[in-house]
């Protein structure tokens, strides 16, 4: 009895421990992203003088944006690393060149002090230049080195005045730069010049332009950008494919991004085993004006040249990507230790860029890779070869129907045959 | 296949039971787990926001902006996407297009359903759809038939002019299937769904040290991918052989006449 009872305290306290053992690192791994992971958004204000213009709701630009900054500041979520920064806030005079260079960090990409952010924005009065294109190059570097997911929220009443250096241009060198930063812009009360800089910097770095008109719509702008990049995605691992597919990078299942130019391929390795299926799709990014006709083309090749399998698609008209996949399945090999095949991936596109538009850097490339078990291939059409339908049951039951005579008359020959012995 | 269905459920319980910490950690913070459909979309494929099939998924964005939807569609299934754009009050004509891509991204043919649209000036919404091909089992590496997996859902404007460029838009979109049954089973299947990611999540699940807090896709149908195997042809085939064999009783009978012959010994 003692003894029954001491197992099950035991078999208890194992339980126990199991349960544990199975909760405990799966709480680990919920907890709070730690600075490595810990997405970072930073908000770029435009607080040049045409921001004094009363025509937000009756109140002034800059009165709507410090409104909606503070809503912003209470509704950002604790894991976002929140910092501010300003373009024209310090330099009231006409010196272009030194209106230029007014960009300051007014609150550090960190973890939010809501009221340390919300007295410095308070600060603010609408002053000087806006230097668009130099405040993104200062706020690219306002992140600290991480895994996690960046972003510049860009919010501005007017284009950027300081040519000749185009903030279009820049944004795409940054992204070109850096993995997972993306600008989105919010345009107050925007003219047509203006939506199409504004847009043309968020298409380059696949975020996006809202005009904004309202006080409200610019708070609520604000908190969805914040939260979505609060929401956990990969990221993707960079990788430079290569001219050819001998000198090409092997790359293992996962997502990976690199920069195609117009007409030029990207070559990578994979290596799949026998019996298993590879996976492989890519998608090119438009990150400038091209021209509305273009394809995108991937192809698997052995190592010897010959085409295995190939993904195409072409489009025309206005998109953000051009997409297309293949798989191929490796069938299982007799020998027990049967090599690896290596499968080349190619990668072209037929984009062309619109005239005056620079072709470097090259277009973004985004590729996944999955090397899963291969399926079982299919024998025949229908599943297990199974029949289906009026005409199979007509079929059996004639068949069976005739069947049935023939054993019957073939019964009766025989017994007649028997009688006549 | 219902055991294995209550089985699989059964042990996803378990796993949910066991590793709460986990699940709350999924990638799809805006579907809750309380059945509300999520009010966000995505902006690439990378982040499309997955949704279930038979909710209605609403989002809002700006005239320019491209929303990206994720939703899983299994075998024999042919999924009907619609989508709803709510327009400005003041608008000129612009061009709205639905387009939906397989788990490999490879844009997938719509049978039917108004694909792109043009609203005119001042309407107040345009209505998209777009019926896809029958979600096949299994078919060769050469064709893009629709195969059990992801599918993407891209609601964009292709042609606006720049006065209407990041105007807010409210979008609605809404997946549902019709289940065509046997005559859509082909014979063979995949190893996995066409879910992108599939392999790094297995790895992970096999490690089963550190759960990585993000994948590419972690959608499933509410009740698991089928198995693959049941398909109503077992019911007709059954069904031919059992009428087969009394068509050959009746047929055999026909030729003894009726009954027993009385004179035999």
């Amino acid at each position: 009895m003692i003894t029954r009872q001491r197992l099950a305290t035991g078999m208890c306290a194992l339980l126990v421990a199991m349960t544990a053992g199975i909760a405990f690192p799966a709480a680990a791994v919920a907890g709070e992203p730690t600075g490595e992971t810990a997405p970072q958004v930073d908000l770029v204000l435009d607080v040049s003088g045409s921001m004094r213009t009363a025509d937000i709701d009756g109140g002034t630009r800059m009165a709507a944006a410090k409104q909606a900054f503070n809503e912003v500041l209470d509704a950002t979520p604790e894991e976002v690393q929140l910092g501010i920064r300003t373009l024209g806030a310090n330099y009231p005079g006409d010196d272009q060149k030194t209106g230029c260079k007014d960009t300051a960090q007014l609150y550090p990409v960190s973890t939010l002090d809501r009221t340390e952010a919300k007295t410095a924005v308070a600060t603010l009065s609408p002053t000087g230049w806006t230097p668009i294109g130099p405040a993104l190059l200062k706020a690219a570097d306002d992140f600290a080195d991480s895994d996690g997911s960046k972003r510049i929220v860009l919010i501005s009443d007017g284009e950027d005045t300081c040519a000749p250096l185009d903030p279009c241009e820049v944004a795409r060198e940054i992204a070109a730069k850096g993995i997972g930063l993306t600008i989105d812009t919010l345009g107050l009360v925007p003219n047509s010049k203006m939506r199409q800089q504004l847009s043309c910097i968020a298409e380059a770095t696949g975020g996006t332009y809202t005009s904004v008109e309202h006080t409200d719509e610019l708070a609520d702008k604000v908190n969805q950008l914040v939260d979505r990049a609060a929401d956990p995605v990969v990221t993707p691992v960079a990788t430079e494919g290569a001219e050819a597919c001998a000198k090409a990078p092997t790359l293992k299942s996962g997502l990976y991004t690199d920069r195609e130019e117009f007409g030029k391929q990207r070559w990578y390795r994979v290596d799949v085993d026998p019996g298993q299926e590879l996976r492989a799709s890519v998608s090119v990014a438009a990150d400038r004006s091209v021209n509305p006709d273009y394809g995108v083309l991937l192809r698997a090749v052995t190592v010897h040249g010959r085409e295995i399998v190939r993904g195409e698609t072409a489009g025309n008209g206005r998109t953000d990507a051009v997409s297309t996949g293949l798989r191929y399945p490796k069938a299982e090999s007799d020998e027990d230790e049967a090599p690896a095949e290596t499968v080349c991936l190619q990668v072209t596109n037929s984009y062309s860029a619109a005239s005056g538009v620079k072709t470097t850097p090259g277009l973004p490339l985004e590729l996944t890779v999955d090397v899963v078990d291969g399926p079982s291939s299919a024998g025949d059409v229908a599943s297990f070869g199974l029949g289906r339908g009026w005409w199979l049951l007509g079929a059996l039951i004639l068949t069976g129907f005739l069947a049935g005579l023939i054993w019957g008359w073939l019964s009766r020959w025989r017994l007649a045959i028997w009688r006549t012995n | 296949m219902r055991i294995t269905r209550a089985l699989s459920a059964s042990l996803l319980m378990l796993g949910l039971a066991a590793s709460p910490a986990v699940a709350d950690s999924s990638p799809s913070p805006s579907a809750s787990a309380d059945g509300d459909a999520p009010t966000q979309a995505g902006t690439s494929f990378r982040t499309a926001t997955e949704i279930e099939q038979g909710r209605t998924a609403t989002a809002n964005g700006s005239a320019g902006d491209y929303l990206y939807w994720s939703f899983p569609a299994d075998a024999g299934q042919r999924p009907t996407v619609k989508a709803t754009v709510k327009l400005p009050e003041t608008h000129a004509a612009e061009t709205w297009q639905i387009d939906v891509y397989d788990g490999l991204r490879r844009r997938q043919a719509c049978q039917y359903g108004a694909q792109t649209r043009t609203a005119a000036a001042g309407t107040s919404s345009v209505e998209l759809a777009c019926t896809l091909r029958t979600v096949r089992a299994w078919s060769e590496p050469w064709a893009n038939d629709p195969l059990p997996g992801t599918y993407y859902v891209r609601l964009t404007v292709v042609d606006l002019t720049t006065a209407d460029l990041g105007l807010p838009v409210d979008t609605e979109v809404r997946v549902d299937s019709k289940d065509i049954g046997g005559s859509a089973a082909v014979d063979g299947s995949l190893a996995e769904p066409l879910v992108p990611g599939v392999a790094v999540k297995s790895e992970a699940d096999d490690e089963s040290s550190e759960t990585t807090s993000a994948v590419l896709s972690a959608i499933e149908p509410e009740d698991g991918w089928s198995s693959g195997w049941w398909s109503d042809r077992w019911v007709w085939t059954a069904l031919g052989g059992v009428l087969a064999a009394l068509a050959g009783v009746g047929g055999y009978t026909l030729t003894r006449g009726a009954g027993r012959p009385t004179r035999v010994p």
